[in-house]
């Protein structure tokens, strides 16, 4: 789950990392008014979504006067900023962050992540920051360094200081790294992050370090012990199908295709989307109905398919192991009763209650398309599609 | 011989008197698992299932000789329930569940490498179906009758594509020795290599089927292991090539953050290392009885 810049650096500062003054607003009037009581000459208005790239996108600016913050905040309230990281729709802008402005020597880049190799928390960071890791893994690899940490252990003071002078910082700044690197690992570890990320870590032309921008995303596995973290999700940075979908148990990813899939385990899921694109299909869309599926959870998993106007066919690929074939058999014939639908159908079902399943569907009467197959499935699937477009 | 679980393994389940536990140790008795009890935590002394329940699972062990754990726990509290299995002396742990934090399995697999490699617990999953030796016992929730008996091994992330690998096989006329399922956590117990260097010792496996997905390093260290040490044929779907980056695809793991990490890159170190791929997810089975005629050719 992921957090907004303003909330990741509260929580990273209640935690000791140094972060500028700055202040939240709902409307361009509240951007002037934190401007005028932030003080100053100079401030930094920052759209605040759920994405990366918002300077390259417009959602940054440096303002020199009270009414150019206001000006800029205007154009920015209920905007959709389409970054590099979002999709074409972008994501609404509804709060901003004005911020005095800092006077930068130089930029660094600092991240905790989840290492899957040594499966331990890595820090990864760089002399050479403000630009995104992508980038800079791929322009200036060398200049990347990494750190795992013993979960049994926790940060030690040595990796700390070995990581500062690494970095090529001196004097008061090593103390300074060395608490910022204790204070990010303390959240990360405290919280049940995934992910933190300093970008930039800036140098002020005092010498100080200071957090200029900070992302968090956390574990979703573990929100039910931190409550605190879950209170801070915004739905208006989500696809509302997507979390909709989830409230109802469903794992659920929108894409640009017209099939729509409806399909039982995340492996089979994807390997369904591959085969429909090998077919010369394009699936609408990822849907894992989870193990035990009802009927109604079925329905709602058509409710969520539907939801898309670009499906034009359905494909139903179910092998049950904890889930049982009639039951899913019956939430179809439950949808198409309850929907009114429209669509072709293609369904494949195999594993527990097989024979049952099929029987409900062959019993239904209703125009549904059967396969006995994966590759079955999909070549139906798109065929329809086909014929659908001639 | 099989591997993991065969006949005679003694299986302990933790959590059976949750509904969904009672319900899979049922059906895991009725395919001839060797269960010989269960632990919930303040309910020993009880029967359930003509099996004994104990408070813990050091009980469980020195009144069962159980060697095999099933784990039925909820998130909040499995990663506790797999330490506690792998401190009572369980040798082989699977855990089912759903859900666990990640920094829990953090824990789990610096615990479990305090123990001497001859007492260390073997730990599957989480979040995955489990293992099946077929026909002679299996620890998970996978429908046992789609599995034939036989010399394939199979491994895999997904539960749903193991099973659709499995009865392809079985449509071709090629059994099962064993699959396993290690799950679509980030954190896993058990790495495509851990299970292959298994596979690789079975005297009853001639080839195994190995079925990877989108997220994380442990197809490309699979890849060298099997150039290196096996002498047994490998064939391989990578599940995701349609999968965009950045998306996480159901499980926590199935997401592109990092190069060599799409479904694309995966292929190619695979096959970079012989090992044979299945185009695409129809032709698991098709792939596999290919290689095993050119081998029988061969020889």
């Amino acid at each position: 789950m992921d957090i907004h810049e303003y909330q990741a650096k509260e929580i990273l500062a209640r935690f000791g990392v140094p972060v500028p003054r700055g202040g939240l607003a709902y409307s361009p009037e509240q951007a002037g008014y934190r401007a005028r009581e932030l003080g100053g000459s100079a401030w930094v208005v920052k759209a605040q979504i759920h994405s990366g790239g918002r300077g390259a996108a417009g959602g940054v600016k440096l303002c020199r006067s009270e009414a150019e913050v206001q000006e800029f905040a205007a154009t920015l309230f209920g905007r959709q900023l389409v970054t590099k990281q979002t999709d074409a729709n972008g994501k609404g802008v509804y709060r901003l962050w004005v911020e005095g402005a800092s006077d930068i020597k130089q930029e660094l880049y600092l991240g905790f992540v989840l290492d899957r190799k040594s499966e331990r928390i890595m820090i990864v960071a760089s002399a050479h920051g403000g630009m995104e890791i992508e980038d800079l893994a791929e322009n200036d690899p060398n200049s990347l360094r990494r750190m795992t940490i013993d979960p049994a252990v926790g940060l030690s003071e040595f990796q700390a200081r070995e990581l500062a002078f690494q970095l090529g910082l001196k004097g008061g700044q090593i103390a300074q790294m060395v608490n910022i690197l204790k204070a990010c690992y303390r959240a990360y570890r405290d919280l049940d992050a995934m992910m933190v990320e300093i970008n930039p870590l800036v140098i002020t032309g005092a010498g100080d370090l200071v957090a200029l921008d900070a992302k968090m995303s956390f574990d979703t596995n573990a929100l039910f012990r931190r409550p605190e973290i879950a209170e801070l999700r915004d739905r208006s940075q989500e696809d509302p199908r997507e979390s909709t979908a989830g409230d109802h148990g469903l794992a659920y990813v929108g894409l640009d295709g017209d099939i729509g899939c409806i399909i039982n385990g995340a492996g089979l899921a994807m390997a369904t989307m591959d085969m429909i694109k090998l077919a010369g299909g394009e699936p609408a869309n990822f849907l894992d109905i989870g193990g035990g599926a009802s009927p109604e959870r079925v329905v709602r998993a058509f409710r969520t398919v539907l939801a898309d106007r670009n499906v034009s066919v359905i494909l139903v690929n179910i092998f049950a192991g904890i889930n049982r074939c009639d039951w899913v058999a019956q939430g179809v014939v439950l949808a198409y009763r309850e929907l009114g639908l429209t669509l072709p159908v293609v369904v494949r079902l195999a594993g527990t209650n097989v024979e049952e399943g099929r029987r409900i569907i062959d019993a239904s009467g209703l125009p549904l398309i059967t396969a006995d197959t994966l590759e079955d499935a999909a070549r139906k699937a798109v065929a329809t599609r086909q014929k659908l477009a001639a | 011989m099989a591997i993991l679980i065969t006949e005679k393994t003694r299986v302990i389940v933790q959590g059976m008197s949750g509904r969904i536990g009672q319900f899979h140790a049922e059906d895991m008795i009725k395919h001839g698992t060797n269960v010989v009890g269960g632990v919930t935590p303040g309910r020993g002394g009880e029967s359930l299932l003509d099996r004994p329940l104990f408070n813990t699972v050091r009980e469980a062990v020195e009144a069962t000789g159980a060697e095999a754990s099933l784990v039925f726990v909820p998130p909040p509290f499995a990663a506790d329930a797999i330490m506690e299995a792998a401190d009572a002396g369980i040798k082989t742990a699977v855990c089912v569940t759903d859900g666990i934090p990640s920094q829990d399995m953090m824990k789990v697999k610096r615990f479990l490498k305090r123990y001497p490699a001859d007492r260390k617990m073997r730990l599957v999953g989480p979040n995955c179906a489990g293992i099946i030796s077929p026909g002679k016992g299996f620890m998970g929730i996978m429908p046992p009758h789609i599995y034939m008996p036989g010399r394939i091994g199979i491994v895999g992330r997904s539960g749903t594509l193991g099973y659709e690998a499995a009865s392809q096989m079985k449509a071709l006329g090629i059994g099962v020795s064993t699959s396993v399922g290690i799950g679509g956590d980030p954190i896993n117990g058990s790495s495509f290599r851990d299970i292959l260097e298994l596979f690789e010792a079975d005297p009853e496996t001639d080839a195994v089927m190995m079925i990877g997905e989108i997220g994380g390093p442990q197809e490309a260290e699979a890849a060298i292991y099997a150039r290196d040490h096996m002498t047994k044929p490998v064939v391989a779907y990578i599940a995701g090539l349609s999968a965009p980056k950045g998306r996480k695809m159901g499980h926590a793991g199935a997401i592109i953050s990092a190069f060599g990490e799409s479904a694309q890159e995966k292929v190619e170190i695979l096959s970079a290392a012989g090992i044979t791929i299945a185009p695409n997810p129809s032709a698991m089975g098709e792939t596999m009885a290919r290689v095993l005629s050119t081998r029988r050719a061969a020889a």
